[in-house]
C-alpha cells in the first residue's frame, strides 16, 4: 500500500503540468477561461455589472436554461437531439398549474405530476426514436409541436396564475440562504436547485450504468447492441431522463414567473443546445461533460446580462450570442484538429 | 530491363512522437506490379501517402520519369499521373459512376454553369470499353457490387492518364471470382505500361500477381526481391524479423459427447436455407465458403442481431429463444464481428470501458452505481492474460493496432463468461505477427473448453485451426469435413456447389 501511495504522489508532482496540457482538460479550461474573461471584461466595461444583485440575477437567469441543458446533454451524448424540451418544459408547468390551481391537488403532488409529465413526454420521444427508428430530429420536432398545442389547449390559451398558492413562488424566488445584516444578501433557491440538478446529472452520467451505456451508445450504437446491451430500453430511459429535467425546469420557470405561460417555451431548446455545445460537447455524440455544460449555461447568461447592463440593444445581444457560439465551436474544432 | 518510372530515396518522415519512416527507398518500373509488404505500422501507407501528396516528406528525393518532383497535394499528384485506390473506397453512393469519376472536374462547356452529364458519360464509357469493363456509366454507384465500385475507382484513376497506380489492399472485400477479374485488369494495365504498387497482407495473391516485393519493417526499408526467386515463408520472416508461430493443427482434444450449441433447420429469406449443425465443447468449428455464402448471416441470426424466419436453437440441449443480442449473451454466446470497428468496439472509449461493456451489471450495485476501480483491476488482469499491448486500461481503443483491438473484443467476451464464441474472420486486417498470437489464443480457449465457431475466408487458416469444417454455399450447408479428410481442393469443391 505504501508503494502505491508514493507512486501516486510522484504522479501528482510531475503530473500537474501534464494535467493542464492534457487536451481533455484544456477544453474545461477553455470554457472556464472564457467565462472568466467575460466576467472581467464586463466588470471593466460597466460599473453596474459586478454587484451582488446583478450576479444573483445572472445566476437566477441561468437556472431554467441550465437545467434544460443538463437534461439534453444526455441525449446529445447518444448522438441524438431533443427539440421538444422547450415546449415540454411549458407543458409540464401548465400541467402542474392545472393540477394545483384548478384541480386543487396539493402543491408537492402537483410538482411531481409536472416532472412526471416531462418524463412521460421524453418517454414518448425515446420510444419513437429507439423502437420505431424515427430520426430524433423529426420525432422530437413532432413532440415539440404536440406539446406546444396541448399546453394551449389545457390552459385555454391563458396563463395560469399561482396567486392562491403563495408557497409555490418561493420554490425559485424564495431563499433559504441569507446573510448580512437582517438578511440583506439573499440567494434565491432556484440557483441551488440548478446546482443540485447539476450534481445529480454528474452522478448519473459518471457513476451509473445509464451513464456508461450513454457514452457507449454515442460512441458506437451497433457495437453496444451487439455487446448484449438493450439499446432501445436505455435510449428510451435517456430521453425520459431528459424529459424529467425539462419538467423540473418547467416548475422552476413557473415558480419564477408565478404563473404557467402556455405560449412560452419554444426557442429554449436552442439555448440549451448552445450551452451544451459551448461547454465543449460534440454534437456527434460519445463525449460531453456536466461541468462544461454548467459553464456553457453561465457563459450564455453572463453574455446576455453583461450586454444588457452595458446598454446594448436586445437585437444586438442576440447577434453577439450567435457569434460567440460559432467562435466557441470553431475553437473546439481547431483544438481537436491540432491533436490529430 | 524495363524503364524505371519512379525512384524514392532517403525518404524520412516523423510525426510527433513517432519516427514513421527512417530513410526509406522504393522504386517502380513501367509495366510492373511491385508489392509493398510489411506489418501494420511498418510505414507502407505513410510512404505511399508521401508519394501521392497526402503528406509532405521531411527529407529525401522523389524522382519521377527522370525528374525530381515535389508534390504538395493529391490533386497535383493526380495531374502528374500518380493515383491511389484506397482500401476504403471514396465514392459517393448516390451519384452515378461517371459523376463519381469526374467529380471536381465536371464538364461544364463554355458557359461554366451547367454540368454536361452526357459528355462525362461518353468519356466514362470510352474508358470502360478500353478497360474491357461491362458497366453503365449512368449506374448509381451505391447499387453496384463492391468489386464494381472498385473498378469505378480504378477507372477514375485511369481517367487522369495515370502512370503510377497505388492499390491499397484491393482484394479485402472481393470474392474469388472478383479477384480474378481484378487481376485480369491489373494484367491489362501492366501491358499498357502502368506501374502498379500493390499493398496487401495476402501472400498467395502477392505470389500470384506481383513481379517484385519490397519489404518494410518498423519504418525502415528491409529488402527488395524478385517474386519468382523467393518463397512466402522467406518474405514473412523478413516482415516479422522473427520466427513466428507456424505449426500445423495441434489441438485434437474434442469432447464430442458434450454439445454446446445445436442449430436445427434455420431459415431466413434467401440468405439462410435450412441450416443445421452441432457445435461441441472444446472444438473449433470452421465455417468456410465464398464471400456472400451466408455464413455471417447464420451467425448474426443465432446471436439475435438479425431476425430469422424459422428454426430452433438449443444450448446444452435446452431450447432457447433468442430475439435480441442480450438474450444470446445471457446464454453465454459471444460474437466477434469481422468488422471490429463498426460492430465490435466503441473506438473512442478506453480499453476498460470496452472490456466491461457487456457485464456492467457485475460491477453495479442495486442503486445503479458502477464500481469503476474494480473494472480497472479486472481489465488489467485480462490485458496481462491476453498480452494486449497497451499503456494501460485507460488507453483509448482507437490508438491500438488491429491485433490488439481484436484481443480487446476477445477479452470482453471472456469477462462475460461466454462459453460459445463466434469469431467472424478473426484475423482480418491483422498483420502476420499478431495473427499467430490470435491463433494461439483460439487454440488455448478451445483447450479450456470453450466452444468456438470460426468463420474464415482464408483456406489455410481454416485448415490449420479447425477440428471440423462446415462449408456453405448460397445460404445452404453443402459439406461437412473432418479435419483429417479436409484439403483446400475439397473445400472449394463444396464452396462452389451451387444448386442446379
Amino acid at each position: 500500500m505504501a508503494n502505491v501511495a508514493t507512486k501516486n504522489t510522484v504522479q501528482a508532482d510531475g503530473g500537474l503540468k501534464k494535467a493542464i496540457l492534457n487536451p481533455a482538460n484544456i477544453q474545461k479550461f477553455l470554457a472556464f477561461g472564457a467565462l472568466i474573461v467575460l466576467l472581467i471584461f464586463f466588470t471593466i466595461a460597466s460599473p453596474f455589472f459586478l454587484t451582488f444583485d446583478n450576479i444573483v440575477s445572472i445566476m437566477l437567469s441561468t437556472c431554467v436554461n441550465g437545467i434544460l441543458a443538463l437534461g439534453i446533454i444526455f441525449v446529445i451524448i447518444t448522438g441524438g437531439i431533443d427539440l421538444s424540451i422547450g415546449t415540454v418544459m411549458t407543458f409540464s408547468s401548465v400541467m402542474a398549474g392545472v393540477m394545483i390551481t384548478t384541480m386543487g391537488v396539493p402543491m408537492w403532488l402537483g410538482i411531481i405530476i409536472g416532472i412526471l409529465t416531462g418524463a412521460f413526454c421524453g418517454f414518448i420521444s425515446g420510444t419513437v426514436v429507439s423502437r420505431l427508428k424515427l430520426q430524433p430530429f423529426i420525432a422530437t420536432l413532432g413532440v415539440m409541436m404536440i406539446t406546444k398545442g396541448l399546453s394551449l389547449v389545457l390552459s385555454g390559451t391563458k396563463p395560469i396564475y399561482f396567486s392562491d398558492v403563495p408557497a409555490f413562488r418561493q420554490i425559485t424566488v424564495g431563499s433559504i440562504v441569507k446573510f448580512g445584516a437582517e438578511g440583506k444578501y439573499s440567494i434565491p433557491n432556484g440557483i441551488f436547485i440548478f446546482l443540485f440538478m447539476a450534481v445529480i446529472a454528474g452522478v448519473i452520467l459518471n457513476k451509473t450504468k445509464l451513464g456508461r451505456y450513454n457514452f457507449a451508445i454515442g460512441s458506437n450504437e451497433e457495437a453496444t447492441r451487439l455487446s448484449g446491451v438493450n439499446v432501445a430500453k436505455w435510449k428510451t430511459a435517456i430521453y425520459s431522463l431528459c424529459g424529467a429535467f425539462a419538467g423540473v425546469a418547467g416548475i422552476v420557470m413557473a415558480a419564477r414567473l408565478d404563473s404557467a405561460q402556455p405560449a412560452l417555451g419554444q426557442g429554449y431548446e436552442l439555448d440549451a443546445i448552445a450551452s451544451v455545445v459551448i461547454g465543449g460537447t460534440s454534437m456527434v455524440g460519445g463525449e460531453g461533460t456536466i461541468l462544461g455544460t454548467v459553464i456553457g449555461a453561465f457563459i450564455i447568461s453572463t453574455l446576455t446580462n453583461g450586454l444588457k447592463v452595458m446598454g446594448v440593444a436586445q437585437e444586438w445581444q442576440i447577434v453577439i450570442t450567435g457569434l460567440v457560439l460559432v467562435l466557441a465551436v470553431l475553437l473546439d474544432t481547431l483544438r481537436k484538429r491540432g491533436n490529430k | 530491363m524495363k524503364d524505371t518510372l519512379l525512384v524514392m530515396e532517403g525518404i524520412d518522415k516523423s510525426f510527433p512522437g513517432v519516427h514513421a519512416l527512417d530513410h526509406c527507398k522504393f522504386d517502380l518500373r513501367a509495366g510492373e506490379v511491385h508489392a509493398l509488404v510489411g506489418e501494420n505500422g511498418a510505414g507502407k501507407s505513410t510512404l505511399m501517402k508521401i508519394l501521392t501528396g497526402v503528406y509532405g516528406k521531411d527529407e529525401g528525393k522523389v524522382i519521377y520519369k527522370g525528374k525530381e518532383i515535389s508534390v504538395s497535394g493529391t490533386k497535383e499528384a493526380q495531374e502528374l499521373g500518380i493515383c491511389i485506390v484506397h482500401q476504403e473506397l471514396n465514392l459517393m453512393p448516390h451519384l452515378t459512376a461517371a459523376q463519381n469519376m469526374f467529380i471536381g472536374r465536371e464538364f461544364t462547356g463554355k458557359n461554366k454553369l451547367f454540368v454536361n452529364d452526357n459528355e462525362a458519360n461518353k468519356k466514362a464509357q470510352a474508358l470502360f470499353d478500353a478497360m474491357n469493363l461491362k458497366l453503365d456509366p449512368k449506374a448509381k454507384v451505391g447499387k453496384l457490387t463492391v468489386a464494381m465500385q472498385q473498378m469505378v475507382e480504378i477507372a477514375k484513376a485511369l481517367s487522369f492518364d495515370s502512370q503510377i497506380l497505388v492499390m491499397d489492399e484491393p482484394t479485402t472485400a472481393l470474392t474469388e471470382s472478383e479477384i480474378d477479374e481484378l487481376f485480369k485488369m491489373i494484367n491489362r494495365l501492366k501491358e499498357k505500361g502502368v506501374g502498379i504498387v500493390y499493398i496487401s497482407h495476402r501472400m498467395d495473391e502477392i505470389k500470384r500477381i506481383t513481379d517484385r516485393i519490397t519489404v518494410m519493417r518498423d519504418g525502415t526499408y528491409v529488402d527488395t526481391v524478385n517474386t519468382k526467386d523467393t518463397d512466402i515463408q522467406q518474405v514473412i520472416n523478413m516482415m516479422v524479423g522473427r520466427t513466428i508461430y507456424e505449426t500445423a493443427n495441434e489441438h485434437n482434444y474434442t469432447d464430442l459427447n458434450q454439445v454446446a450449441l445445436e442449430v436445427k433447420h434455420l431459415n431466413s429469406g434467401k440468405k439462410i436455407k435450412d441450416v443445421s449443425f452441432k457445435l461441441h465443447k472444446g472444438e473449433i468449428l470452421g465455417f468456410s465458403g465464398l464471400m456472400g455464402a451466408g455464413r455471417t448471416e447464420v451467425m448474426r441470426a443465432i446471436f439475435g442481431a438479425d431476425k430469422y424466419d424459422s428454426g430452433e436453437i438449443l444450448i446444452k440441449g435446452q431450447k432457447v429463444t433468442i430475439l435480441r443480442p442480450e438474450h444470446a449473451v445471457k446464454h453465454g454466446i459471444g460474437y466477434l464481428s469481422e468488422d471490429r470497428k463498426r460492430y465490435g468496439l466503441t473506438l473512442g472509449e478506453t480499453v476498460e470501458q470496452n472490456i466491461s461493456l457487456p457485464c456492467i451489471d457485475k460491477y453495479t450495485n442495486k442503486l445503479g452505481f458502477t464500481n469503476y476501480s474494480t473494472i480497472t483491476g479486472t481489465s488489467k488482469e485480462y490485458i496481462e492474460k491476453l498480452s494486449i499491448k497497451t499503456p494501460g486500461p485507460k488507453q483509448k481503443v482507437k490508438n491500438l493496432s488491429g491485433g490488439n483491438q481484436q484481443k480487446v473484443v476477445i477479452a470482453k467476451w471472456l469477462l462475460r463468461d461466454c462459453d460459445i464464441l463466434i469469431f467472424d474472420e478473426p484475423t482480418k486486417g491483422i498483420d502476420v505477427g499478431a495473427k499467430s498470437e490470435i491463433y494461439k489464443l483460439l487454440s488455448q480457449l478451445a483447450k479450456e473448453g470453450k466452444a468456438i465457431i470460426m468463420i474464415s475466408s482464408e483456406l489455410p487458416e481454416v485448415l490449420r485451426m479447425s477440428n471440423r469444417i462446415i462449408v456453405m454455399c448460397e445460404g445452404r450447408i453443402t459439406g461437412e469435413l473432418d479435419i483429417k479428410d479436409a484439403s483446400q481442393e475439397e473445400i472449394i469443391k463444396y464452396a462452389t456447389k451451387r444448386e442446379a
